[in-house]
């Protein structure tokens, strides 16, 4: 399976391609090259999951093994035979991972023809696209935790080109800016977490299962918890988890389809994936230290999701949908407690259900963003009250995002269904508490997603503006629209059959669960029923709320809880309090007085060295009087004392 | 006739041909044809080499050769590299060749100026090829005098002042240098200056007792760490960069740095290797410091070349730091960043100059949307400092992973506190570098005189372009020059690892 | 009278002494000049009277006479200097003359 190579280094070239001869190109070159080269990803990456599943197969213990297709050493340490190797294994997660980052990533290429025509920099922001698809694509089929970091740093560094892709704007520099700090900041834990790993299991790769390996992280065994704390905090700011969620938000000042791509589908769950990927080691070793990953994830879940209810620019409202969306597949991931999967084991259901919300959500958060992109490619405006009964003018875009909303809100036959119903399960099994806050927050999520849809295509509509700007779509943005929504429902009907019993063998997670065996996905009855309840109630009470053209209720909610809802708009001043931190505290407190230590204290040293030679010899020499005069009578005077001394002595 | 020799008989004959030469052309063809011959020779040399390494030549150092100088003192002519003088000798032709072009327009006195410019980068070359201390010290020395006339006439700003500073600065370093150098050469029985005959004891050379070799570490080590900008003896480099001239700049921060790095590893380490044992923590604190502090500071400048100067303080930190954890890895990351420090920091010096040139000012507060009118230099800029903020794919990275992978081999608490310490560098790092980036090149130029400038010229971009190359090429492809660096420190670590157990018995943090 | 060699002595300490005090005192360049001409002649005496007196040789005449020839061609050297001088600052004021001093 060498030809998965090209997986990578097709968008690589493309990337070289278009940004060192990138100007020379027209626009539509330019797209050409980029949206040619992902489409061979798409095509190889989807060969390359059917020949993993189907030709190559499960193994002799009827699992679903890594494969290992290439693997060499690209930096090599001389100590303790650590070496930094770079290579491609493929195994479930990976597979999927490269179908949902090629889908996607194909998607937005389509739809960036349309989105970003006229654009000045057009060429750039191809590449930069290729960039991002190739890091991600390098950092999913990772050999080793090293090779991981490295792409995850590449990863950070696109997603840091394309939030300020717009670099005019004084907004967009910031947020990149803020966007590459806070992940670099967290990638610092998972720095010294590799290294604690390293050091102490004598290995970086991702292989758990031969005996030398097990033996090695036995040996580690105390440690690791510690390590893979500090790994998954490296996670928490890649998936934009409480507290380190800040910048994510913000990076919604970059082109909408790559909020779609980085910021909504692939970059952002890189965290969970991370997780998923040295989920071995956290359910052996760490066990204890899992309820972090829970009550972290249950927090973000909740905080986002309130937040999320008060935001009135609609992409800060997805943005922040997406941070509590993640947040769900981190606590997945925290409730499940052991690898073996089969009927008996609910303790394994998170894992499966982790990837499974990450795979639909990608799907339809992406169309989400993407019709989000037209709307505001239709009225100029990301805010709320520019928009309103859109539905007469868009009707295409209008169905494929109440599709992606019906999706997100967990109604059955709709990929979201499915997949947030064995979370909450998964939460049930290990704590009815977290699964009773779990479906709460399920439940806020459908009141906010209805309630951005119903801002957007019902409610008041901003007559002048509209009529100013006459909103329309356009074909190449609506095409992506209508595949993702097509995903989103068929995969939503066929997983929810599956749910039911139906295609034995072939649900999502026969293919992917904690140990690779074929789990049959089966409904908890009363889980599924109680989720859809929750979820209509939501979506109804939404609907009182905000369909009408007047929204009395709304506005008086606003008026009895007004610091509520003021705190909640300003999302509870958690950038306020970083802000603080880096300006007043580290900016003004550490590297001023440092600086002005060196300039005055160090510096002032030397300077007061030279000074002091420099007086010193001032001193002297005014005993240089050049007055012959005064030279001979010392002369004298020394002879008389020297003549008189020996008389003496 | 030696090899290595030409190393620095080319600088001479360059020399001779810009003594001659007359007229701004002729000068520069002698320039142009004498750095091309180097680079050239630096490329063979390295490929020969690992051919030779790779053909079971085992030799600590190849292509020896020697003649006797000063029969009294022993001193001698002696020549011979390693892995580690081959990156170095690479690395210093590569920015001596870029220099060339960067300094193309420069005025007025061209000719003087490349005379001093070459005079420089021959003591460069002779430091590196050299294994006999004495010659070590007399190269070192010729490399520090002619940065004062380039600093003090070519400069900008306080030129006079940063000057002397530095030249002082430095001169007091080799004065402890000397000091070391000698106590070195009478205690290891006073036969040889061969710096191989005294490590390994051959030669008429006798082990140098403990108790000397504690006093020699500090002042051979201080002595080059003032040239490496070890804390606090780094307030010479702020100043220095910030009024030399573009090229100086390049191959001061680019090349005469690293013989700080290098010689702290090649006379301090390696002769001495009780001694570092013994007291390598003093000099790991101050190097830890040195690299979160210079990070620091850098975040708080609005000068570009005072950033980029507080930068290569931290980066620069990292090197000694590297050196002093002492496991084969570390070291080589150390003598991997001083190439990639080397290569990138001459980048950003090199295109600080240029912007300077254009717009007059190095203040990032007055600056604003460069990027949109010189794209060029914008998006190098940009490349230099992901580059500098240890970007995969670009050399820093490789650098400062082989660094703490290595560092944290040390499996005690103080050098595990300061490994993490120094790795919080990376972050600090990226603040300064993207709130820089951002002040300067993003958002619309709005002064009005910025808006008529032009982008970069040809030879600029060549200087750029062929540094950008050489970043890449080792971000990319770390493990041949890895290899051919590791091959020579893991002897040398190996046997101060090997020397006894005196490890650090007086320092009280362990 | 029995001219002893005390006579000479005296007057020669007396030039000594004169030409001293004249050294250090004067101002003019001339007359520092003129004082260290006493100083060479109160040595001058000395030679001649101690050779006279110890009856050794004609050692101390040629001294004297060396002592002369040198002190003339001093002189001149020094009267030329001192043109130049005044020249330049139009004075000969010895205090004046210190700008080569750092």
């Amino acid at each position: 399976m060498t030809y998965t190579l090209f997986i990578i280094l097709l968008p690589l070239i493309s990337f070289l391609v278009l940004g060192i001869a990138g100007k020379w190109f027209s626009h539509k070159t330019a797209g050409w090259i980029g949206t040619l080269a992902l489409a061979g990803v798409t095509a190889l990456s989807y060969y390359a999951a059917y020949e993993y599943f189907f030709v190559i197969g499960r193994g002799a213990d009827g699992a679903f093994a890594p494969l290992e297709v290439m693997n060499f050493c690209w930096l090599p340490f001389f100590d303790q035979g650590l070496h930094f190797d770079m290579g491609i294994m493929l195994d479930p997660i990976s597979v999927m991972m490269l179908i949902v980052i090629s889908t996607v990533s194909f998607m937005v290429h389509i739809y960036s023809f349309g989105y970003m025509k006229g654009e000045k920099g057009f060429q750039r922001y191809f590449a930069f696209l290729s960039l991002f698809t190739m890091s991600m694509l390098g950092l999913v089929v990772a050999t080793n935790i090293f090779q991981m970091y490295l792409f995850w740093e590449l990863v950070g560094v696109s997603s840091y080109l394309l939030i300020g892709f717009y670099y005019t704007s004084p907004a967009a520099i910031a947020a990149s800016k803020k966007a590459f700090i806070v992940t670099r900041f967290a990638d610092l834990f998972f720095l010294i977490g590799i290294l604690i790993y390293g050091f102490y299991t004598g290995s970086f790769a991702f292989v758990f299962d031969t005996p030398e390996h097990i033996a090695n992280y036995a040996q580690a065994g105390f440690i690791l918890p510690l390590a893979l704390t500090l790994m998954f905090i490296g996670g928490a700011g890649k998936s934009a988890m409480f507290p380190l969620h800040i910048w994510l938000p913000d990076a919604m000042e970059g082109p909408t389809p790559v909020s779609a791509l980085i910021h909504a589908a692939t970059m952002v769950v890189a965290g969970v994936f991370q997780v998923a990927r040295l989920f071995p080691l956290w359910v052996t070793y760490a066990q204890d230290w899992m309820p972090i990953i829970v009550w972290v994830g249950v927090f973000t879940a909740f905080y986002a999701a309130a937040v999320a209810c008060a935001q009135t620019d609609i992409k800060r409202v997805l943005a922040f949908s997406t941070i509590s969306q993640i947040a769900f597949m981190m606590v997945a991931l925290g409730v499940c407690t052991e690898m073996q999967t089969g009927h008996e084991h609910v303790g394994s259901v998170g894992y499966m259900a982790s990837m499974f919300h990450l795979f639909t959500h990608a799907m339809f958060k992406a169309c989400l963003f993407l019709g989000a992109g037209c709307i505001i490619h239709a009225v100029h405006s990301n805010e709320m009250n520019a928009m309103g009964g859109l539905r007469k003018y868009m009707p295409l875009t209008h169905i494929t995002f109440l599709i992606s909303c019906l999706a997100i809100s967990g109604i059955p036959f709709f990929s979201g269904f499915s997949s947030k119903d064995e979370i909450i399960t998964a939460c049930m099994a290990y704590s009815p508490a977290v699964g009773y806050i779990m479906t709460g927050i399920a439940a806020m999520t459908a009141f906010y997603m209805f309630r951005l849809y119903y801002g957007i295509f019902w409610g008041t509509e901003n007559k002048e503006l509209h009529a100013a700007h006459h909103p329309h779509e356009t074909k190449v943005m609506t095409w992506p629209l209508i595949i993702l929504s097509l995903i989103t429902v068929g995969v939503g009907i066929y997983t929810t059959l599956a749910g039911f019993g139906m295609f034995e063998g072939y649900s999502f997670g026969s293919f992917i669960s904690a140990d690779g065996q074929d789990y049959r996905i089966h409904f908890d009855t009363s889980v599924a029923l109680t989720s859809t309840i929750v979820a209509i109630v939501a979506i109804g009470v939404a609907t009182w709320i905000f369909k009408g053209e007047r929204q009395p209720i709304a506005d008086k909610l606003y008026a009895t809880f007004p610091r509520l809802h003021r705190w909640a708009h300003k999302r509870f001043y958690m950038d306020e309090v970083w802000q603080f931190v880096t300006h007043r505290i580290i900016f003004a407190c550490v590297s001023k007085p440092i600086a002005w230590f060196d300039r005055h204290v160090v510096d002032g040293f030397f300077n007061f060295l030279a000074w002091g030679t420099h007086a010193t010899s001032n001193g002297i020499k005014t005993l240089q009087s050049g007055r012959v005069q005064q030279y001979a009578l010392v002369y004298l005077i020394g002879t008389i004392v020297l003549i008189l001394m020996l008389l003496i002595f | 006739m030696n090899f290595l020799s030409l190393f620095v008989l080319i600088p001479l004959l360059m020399l001779l041909g810009l003594w001659l030469a007359k007229g701004v052309k002729a000068v520069r063809g002698v320039m142009v044809v004498g750095s091309s011959l180097l680079l050239v020779l630096a490329v063979y040399l390295t490929v020969d080499f690992i051919a030779q390494r790779a053909g079971g030549n085992t030799a600590e150092m190849l292509y020896q050769a020697s003649f006797t100088w000063f029969e009294p003192l022993n001193i001698s002519y002696r020549v011979g590299v390693d892995g580690i003088s081959v990156s170095m000798l690479l690395l210093s032709a590569v920015i001596v060749f870029t220099g060339t072009f960067v300094s193309w327009k420069l005025s007025p006195n061209l000719k003087d100026y490349f005379l001093w410019f070459t005079l420089l980068s021959m003591g460069v070359f002779g430091f590196f090829i050299s294994i006999d201390m004495f010659m070590m010290f007399m190269f070192y020395e010729i490399a520090l005098i002619p940065m004062y006339l380039l600093i003090g006439v070519w400069g900008t700003g306080h030129k006079e002042y940063s000057a002397m500073k530095l030249t002082l600065m430095l001169m007091g370093g080799s004065a402890f240098l000397m000091l070391g150098i000698f106590g070195i050469f009478y205690d290891a029985g006073g036969n040889t200056m061969n710096i191989l005959d005294i490590a390994n004891h051959t030669g008429g050379a006798s082990p140098i007792e403990f108790g000397r070799q504690c006093i020699w570490f500090p002042l051979t080590f201080v002595g080059f760490g003032v040239l490496g900008a070890l804390f606090p003896f780094h307030t010479w480099s702020p100043d220095g960069h910030a009024s030399a001239p573009t090229a100086v700049s390049m191959l001061h921060a680019g090349v005469l740095m690293k013989l700080g790095g290098y010689g702290c590893f090649r006379i301090a380490i390696f002769l001495l290797p009780e001694a570092a044992n013994e007291l390598n923590w003093i000099f790991l604190i101050l190097t830890g410091i040195s690299v979160v502090y210079g990070a620091m500071s850098a975040c708080v400048q609005t000068d570009l070349k005072y950033i980029n100067a507080y930068s290569s303080v931290s980066h620069c930190g990292l090197v000694l730091f590297g050196i002093l954890m002492l496991t084969t890895t570390s070291t080589t990351g150390a003598v991997l960043q001083m190439l990639s420090h080397g290569l990138m920091t001459a980048l950003f010096f090199a295109l600080i100059g240029m912007i300077y040139g254009r717009t007059h000012t190095r203040d990032v507060t007055l600056m604003k949307g460069l990027m949109q009118i010189m794209p060029f230099l914008g998006v190098c800029f940009v490349l230099a400092g992901l580059a500098n903020l240890g970007l995969p794919g670009l050399s820093g990275f490789v650098a400062e992973m082989s660094i703490f992978v290595g560092s944290f081999q040390n499996a005690d608490t103080f050098h595990r506190v300061l490994t993490i310490m120094s790795t919080c560098s990376i972050v600090v790092a990226a603040v300064y570098i993207l709130r820089m980036v951002g002040r300067m090149l993003y958002g619309v130029c709005t002064d009005e005189h910025h808006l008529h400038l032009t982008d970069a010229t040809w030879e600029e971009r060549l200087a750029v372009i062929c540094l950008i190359v050489c970043i890449a090429g080792i971000g990319c492809f770390p493990s041949w020059i890895s290899n051919l660096i590791s091959d020579s420190v893991a002897p040398i670590i190996e046997s101060v690892k090997q020397v006894g157990p005196i490890v650090s018995s007086c320092n009280p943090f362990m | 009278m029995n001219i002893t060699i005390d006579y000479f002595l005296i007057l020669s300490a007396f030039m000594l002494g004169a030409g001293m005090y004249g050294f250090f005192t004067r101002r003019n360049t001339l007359a520092i000049l003129i004082s260290i001409e006493l100083i060479l002649n109160a040595a001058d005496i000395n030679f001649a009277a101690f050779n006279r007196l110890c009856q050794t040789g004609i050692e101390g005449y040629v001294f004297t006479l060396f002592s002369i020839a040198i002190s003339a061609a001093e002189t001149a050297i020094a009267i030329a200097v001192m043109i130049n001088i005044y020249r330049m600052l139009k004075n000969n004021y010895v205090d004046e003359l210190d700008t080569l001093k750092w």
